[in-house]
């Protein structure tokens, strides 16, 4: 049961961090130059950063910043990809085998290289970044669809609904979305764990949200420079990182488990 | 066969055409006028109209697309803006870094994986086991900029072993490779894991084991024969991976290699050159994949068979 329970505890804590961030008494901008590099103490539990801003308050900051990307990334690739992927096996033909090859040329390019040349040329800032993530996310999605409507095709009840004049919008979303919806959701919890890292790895390239605003991967990339004389400016943001990844990828495997998908190579 | 690599060939070369449609349409994506972007807003009208004409941009972009594909034809990528040499030669100075990186990663993951995922199959709900999944998920977990730098605080900070970063002899590439190896391992040792569970079922191995071989040869000269077609699949989707997270290992490790060129080009604003360094590794990537399917085809005959029928 652990392996259920603990993370979805530390989830909720990652989300109610990044929820209840703004009405926090918390002041992740406030440079403080005397405390500069201060490990942890009773004053500032997790210690303060390269300008003197107390890092705890930075984490919850960046805790609002990743959770708003992973969240918007993961909606909108999931509409689009699902949208596109259902959409190309129910027209077949032409259609299709160009959706298909699209497809193919997306998955041509290892995703989070993508990501980086996007934000790299539209510059840096949040909006960019979801934009850059989902232009990667959406295939992965778009694949599984549409394979699992294919599927779904020419199944009794579908076919029953065409023969009893049911319009196309109506069939996909009330008789095949319904049964195509698990391995969705499956995928969905791995792609969150994939944003979240990339998300991070876009800021540490300096490519994502922007100072002062605080993300995860920024306040690595500062520890880095650091972690000789505050290694606790390393370790702490790595391992809160750490954390929600492994989270997430826990549920989604109990997920999986419990919804009994099989993912099929699909990465 | 010849047919199924024909008909291979072919899709992978659709693929390269369109990637590379995709790469040329990058530049069309800069906010505002990329020539701007590219010099600054105090740059002289006559240098802006110079670097216009250099980069084709006045002209309509099926004609640029048209010019672009011809260049790439001749292995002609242009000149990089910020250093003013060609970018072919800048490329091929930055690839062999790249590739020895991508190939060391590769053999931590191979020979991290398949001795783990060996051992927990057969030791199926032991402790072993249960460590061995540990391992895999939290090899997935932690990012290449998480674990690089414990590496490099631990083994060369604390512990002295290994230099902090750059590119200088053997013991250099060894902290990079472990950290963009580690990831893949944890991947491909519960594909190992799986697969060989899969195949210790079948009958073959019962047979085998009927005949009196002992267990060491049961496992490594008839379940893993073919426990491994699935890893290879693995191996050559996961390279995408690894050639990804090359750029930000590169950039930890200052390891001067394609991946730290792109993120210098995106600095300098040297958009050709980024275009370039994603094409690089784009195709680097549809050509392994494109090779793995035809070993695939090559070493399980099925395959082959089920496609062209």
């Amino acid at each position: 049961m652990t392996r259920v329970w603990l993370p979805a505890i530390l989830l909720l804590a990652w989300v109610a961090a990044a929820l209840l961030a703004p009405v926090l008494p918390l002041n992740p901008n406030e440079v403080q130059l005397p405390k500069i590099l201060e490990g942890p103490g009773a004053e500032a539990w997790l210690g303060h950063d390269e300008l003197g801003r107390p890092l705890l308050d930075r984490l919850v900051s960046g805790a609002r910043t990743s959770l708003l990307v992973a969240i918007s990334v993961v909606a909108i690739s999931i509409f689009a990809g699902t949208l596109i992927g259902m959409t190309s096996a129910w027209l077949g033909g032409f259609w299709d085998h160009l959706i298909v090859r699209i497809i193919d040329v997306f998955l041509a390019f290892p995703g989070i290289l993508l990501a980086i040349a996007l934000s790299g040329i539209l510059g840096p800032g949040i909006e960019n970044v979801v934009f850059a993530l989902a232009v990667v996310g959406w295939v992965g999605f778009a694949r599984l669809a549409r394979a699992q409507t294919l599927s779904y095709r020419h199944r009794e009840h579908v076919l029953a609904a065409i023969a009893m004049g049911s319009g196309t919008a109506r069939i996909l979303l009330r008789h095949v979305l319904p049964l195509i919806a698990a391995p969705l959701i499956v995928e969905a919890t791995f792609g969150l764990a994939g944003i979240i890292i990339a998300e991070a790895g876009l800021s540490f390239l300096g490519l994502g949200v922007q100072p002062p605003d605080a993300s995860w991967g920024s306040v690595i990339r500062a520890g880095t420079r650091y972690m000789l004389v505050a290694p606790h400016l390393l370790v702490l943001p790595s391992l809160a990182l750490m954390l929600v990844v492994l989270s997430v990828n826990m549920l989604g495997d109990s997920l999986r488990d419990r919804l009994d998908v099989k993912r099929s190579g699909v990465t | 066969m010849l047919r199924f690599l024909a008909s291979r060939i072919l899709s992978a070369l659709v693929v390269v055409l369109g990637v590379a449609c995709l790469v040329f349409l990058l530049i069309h994506l800069v906010p505002g006028d990329p020539v701007e972007v590219m010099l600054g807003e105090s740059a002289r009208p006559a240098d802006r109209e110079a670097l216009r004409r250099a980069l084709g941009l006045h002209q309509p972009i099926p004609v640029q697309l048209a010019e672009y594909f011809k260049g790439l034809a001749a292995l002609d990528l242009g000149e990089s803006l910020h250093s003013k040499r060609p970018i072919v030669e800048v490329l091929a100075e930055r690839i062999p870094a790249t590739a020895e990186l991508a190939l060391a990663a590769l053999l931590v993951a191979v020979v991290l994986a398949i001795p783990l995922g060996i051992i927990a199959a057969v030791k199926p709900q032991s402790g072993f086991d249960a460590g061995a999944m540990i391992f895999a998920v939290l090899g997935v977990s932690i990012p290449n900029f998480v674990m690089g730098p414990l590496l490099i605080l631990v083994f060369s900070f604390w512990l002295g072993w290994f230099p902090v970063s750059g590119k200088e002899g053997f013991s250099s590439l060894i902290l990079p490779a472990l950290t963009l190896g580690t990831a893949m391992s944890a991947i491909l040792a519960r594909m190992v894991r799986s697969s060989l569970l899969e195949v210790m079922r079948e009958d073959y191995v019962r047979t085998a084991r009927a005949k009196g071989l002992g267990e060491f040869q049961v496992i490594l000269n008839h379940a893993m024969k073919n426990a491994t077609l699935p890893v290879i699949t693995i191996l050559g989707l996961q390279l995408g991976t690894l050639l990804g997270g090359a750029v930000i290992t590169e950039i930890v490790f200052s390891w001067p290699g394609v991946g730290q060129l792109t993120i210098e080009s995106i600095q300098n604003r040297d958009y050709p050159v980024l275009q370039a360094c994603v094409l690089v590794i784009s195709l680097a990537y549809v050509i392994v994949n494109t090779l793995t399917d035809l070993v695939y085809a090559w070493l399980d005959p099925r395959i082959r068979i089920g496609e062209t029928a």
